[in-house]
């Protein structure tokens, strides 16, 4: 995964809410066993029924902030939402509500999600459209968010951002507490369920 | 201190904790399936990773597979690209695999429960979000994404915060014909479509008490509707006797053990949640979504809502372009909604009781000629079993169709779509814009409504039937 610090760029304003992750790259598009190469599908049906559509917009088409209406990526699981988007050139999603696990999948593939008050989305909402071109630093260090004369402090868990400031592996930090999970598998009673052999019924 | 079910699962599973950080968890069932999965297994091969539990996962083909022909060579040769991926890297990892064909084939959530993997008081993960099902039998089960599944593959572990409780009461008994999808339906529009994100939740109440294990599992699927990280139900005699004698339920005394144990699982007088939500069963009614996201449900009897009417701003929006997809008018009746599918199946609604509700409807009858209904079982061995008690001609007979086994239809993977403009009564979990195929509009409905409405050709309750046994009343 790649580290995180700070990200200057412009932003695309998606008001929209309940954003699900069909909505950001639909199932067709998850046949595909790589892991890069999925900004074809990112948000596809809106890109093709809706001419008006923000990411159809010349203004925004070198956008790396999504600006997004509360609830973004409800639904389905897929891991594949968080490639498109950053396949699609967007490093920050800012919405004031996620779902779970979306957000959990954007912290293990380097896609920062920002949570900000719904006013605050308005108000760079509102940027965003008088000025496409304004410039917006998301600064995960100083945990900020900066533009025009604005200034918008965010939240992030402490362990979390030190793991994108770092670009760290879970499976390489997980793996330096083995004595731990051996410790734990010794405990575990023998009746609990086994895929391999399937016992006779 | 008094603990909540959930809060016992976590706590039993925690291998290390510390200040500061998340806790690792421990997981005792891995299921895998074809779409979120070749990327982990390139990822461990990159790094020189094993498995480390191959005997704790289990895989299968599901959300790829064709339901007509399914022992030739899949058409499609990127699903046929992905189903070989996995059985290639279930021989190379050593996983068990139920490839199409196979006696074990099928949902993943519907085969974890048929082989008794899914057991009380564990943890399962799976690459998917109805992962929540298996909290029907009082484990902890959630869906993670492709990165957490390479890390569960390598380490049986995963990294977690401990979530909020929240309760979901249902007291009462059901009227007739409302069904336990009638209940996560309206909990949904009660909760919102992302309401309960950061919680668990646990259903309770005489009404959930009452439900048998397949309306338990409709349930707890569809919690991730409602946003929650997992969906439960305490363990009860219910639970015990759908496990007892299947191939992976513990026997002899390790079953005495077991169930010794899963007794404890219930929530201690006392505890605390963090949110309550409570639902009286006896005013339910059929319950069907009108719009694109699952929150977006009224009861059959009412009119497509008039976005005009709703105070908020980003609501009045959402349901304005829902409408504007569905083509749908405000103020018509739901019951006056043509459809031009009925899709019976899913990981919602595609196990032997769904089957059941809805053949019982249909015996003897023919559907709507200009509707197509498509009837595909959870999983070969639901299939086999109807087919057992002749259930594949009650469809027939009616004039539906009777496919092989997979997720098929609720998400269109595999041929079985709609096509631009179409309209289905759908028994499966999400009315996402074009969740069924491109255009497509999806209506979400029970077996019993899925039924009703194949019979009619519109959106219809087992009640408005006209010789329905118990006449509507609304």
């Amino acid at each position: 995964m790649d580290a995180f610090t700070t990200h200057t760029g412009t932003a695309a304003p998606l008001r929209r809410s309940a954003v699900d992750t069909d909505q950001i790259i639909p199932a067709e598009y998850l046949k595909r066993i790589t892991r890069t190469g999925f900004e074809d599908g990112l948000f596809v049906a809106w890109r093709r029924n809706e001419p008006d559509f923000v990411l159809n917009q010349p203004r925004y088409a070198d956008a790396s902030i999504l600006v997004a209406g509360p609830d973004f990526g409800t639904g389905s699981s897929r891991e594949h939402a968080c490639w498109a988007l950053l396949d699609g050139g967007f490093r920050v999603v800012i919405s004031s509500r996620f779902a779970d696990i979306f957000k959990n999948n954007s912290t293990k593939s380097g896609l920062l999600t920002v949570i900000l008050p719904q006013a605050e989305v308005e108000a760079l909402w509102a940027a965003a459209e008088a000025d496409p071109t304004t410039q917006v630093t998301v600064d995960l260090q100083d945990k900020q968010v900066t533009y025009g004369g604005h200034r918008v402090p965010f939240e992030i868990d402490d362990y979390t951002r030190w793991r994108l400031l770092e670009g760290l592996d879970d499976v390489g930090l997980t793996e330096r507490h083995l004595t731990d999970i051996e410790a734990f598998e010794a405990r575990r009673p023998a009746w609990l369920p086994k895929a391999l052999p399937a016992q006779p019924a | 201190m008094p603990k909540t079910l959930a809060e016992k699962v976590y706590d039993a599973h925690v291998v290390r904790s510390a200040a500061g950080e998340p806790d690792l968890l421990y997981i005792d069932l891995h299921l895998v399936h074809e779409v979120t999965s070749p990327q982990a297994f390139d990822g461990l091969r990159a790094a020189g990773r094993t498995v480390r539990h191959p005997e704790l996962t289990m895989a299968t083909e599901d959300h790829n597979v064709p339901t007509l022909e399914i022992l030739k060579p899949i058409a499609d040769p990127v699903s046929r690209a992905q189903v070989e991926a996995l059985r290639k890297n279930a021989a190379e990892f050593g996983i068990r695999l139920a490839p199409m064909g196979d006696r074990d084939q099928g949902i993943v959530h519907v085969i974890g429960p048929q082989l008794g993997l899914t057991q009380p008081g564990t943890t399962i993960v799976c690459g998917d979000s109805h992962t929540s099902t298996h909290g029907a039998f009082g484990a902890l089960a959630f869906g993670i994404g492709t990165s957490e599944v390479e890390h569960v593959l390598a380490t049986q572990t995963l990294p977690q915060y401990r979530p909020k409780q929240m309760a979901v009461t249902v007291d009462g008994e059901l009227p007739e014909g409302v069904s336990s999808k009638d209940v996560i339906l309206a909990v949904i529009a009660e909760i919102g479509t992302n309401g309960a994100a950061g919680h668990v939740i646990e259903y309770r109440g005489s009404a959930i008490e009452a439900l048998s294990m397949e309306a338990r599992m409709t349930i707890c699927n569809m919690s991730i509707e409602a946003g929650a990280r997992a969906g439960l139900i305490a363990p009860d005699e219910t639970t015990f006797e759908f496990l007892r004698g299947r191939p992976h339920a513990p026997q002899g005394a390790d079953w005495d053990a077991a169930v010794e144990y899963w007794r404890t699982l219930r929530t201690d007088e006392g505890a605390v949640f963090d949110t309550e939500v409570v639902l009286d069963a006896a005013s339910l009614t059929p319950f069907v979504t009108w719009g694109t996201n699952p929150g977006q449900g009224l009861p059959i009897a009412e009119s497509v809502p008039d976005p005009a009417a709703i105070a908020d701003e980003g609501e009045r929006r959402a349901a304005e372009q829902a409408l504007a997809y569905m083509g749908l008018t405000p103020g018509t009746p739901l019951r006056e909604i043509e459809v031009d599918t009925v899709f019976l199946g899913s990981c919602t609604n595609g196990r032997i009781e769904d089957l059941r509700i809805a053949a019982e409807l249909l015996r003897g009858k023919h559907i709507d000629p200009d509707t197509r209904m498509l009837v595909v079982p959870g999983s070969v061995g639901v299939k086999l079993q109807a087919e057992a008690e002749g259930l594949d001609r009650v469809f027939t007979e009616a004039g539906a169709e009777w496919r092989g086994a997979g997720c098929s239809m609720c998400l269109g993977m595999n041929p079985d779509q709609l096509k631009p403009g179409e309209r289905s009564a759908s028994t499966s979990n999400r009315n996402f814009q074009g969740r069924q195929g491109k255009g497509g509009r999806t209506h979400l409905v029970s077996p019993s409504v899925a039924a009703a409405t194949a019979l009619t050709g519109r959106l219809t309750a087992p009640a408005d039937l006209a010789d329905a046994p118990v006449p509507a009343t609304v």
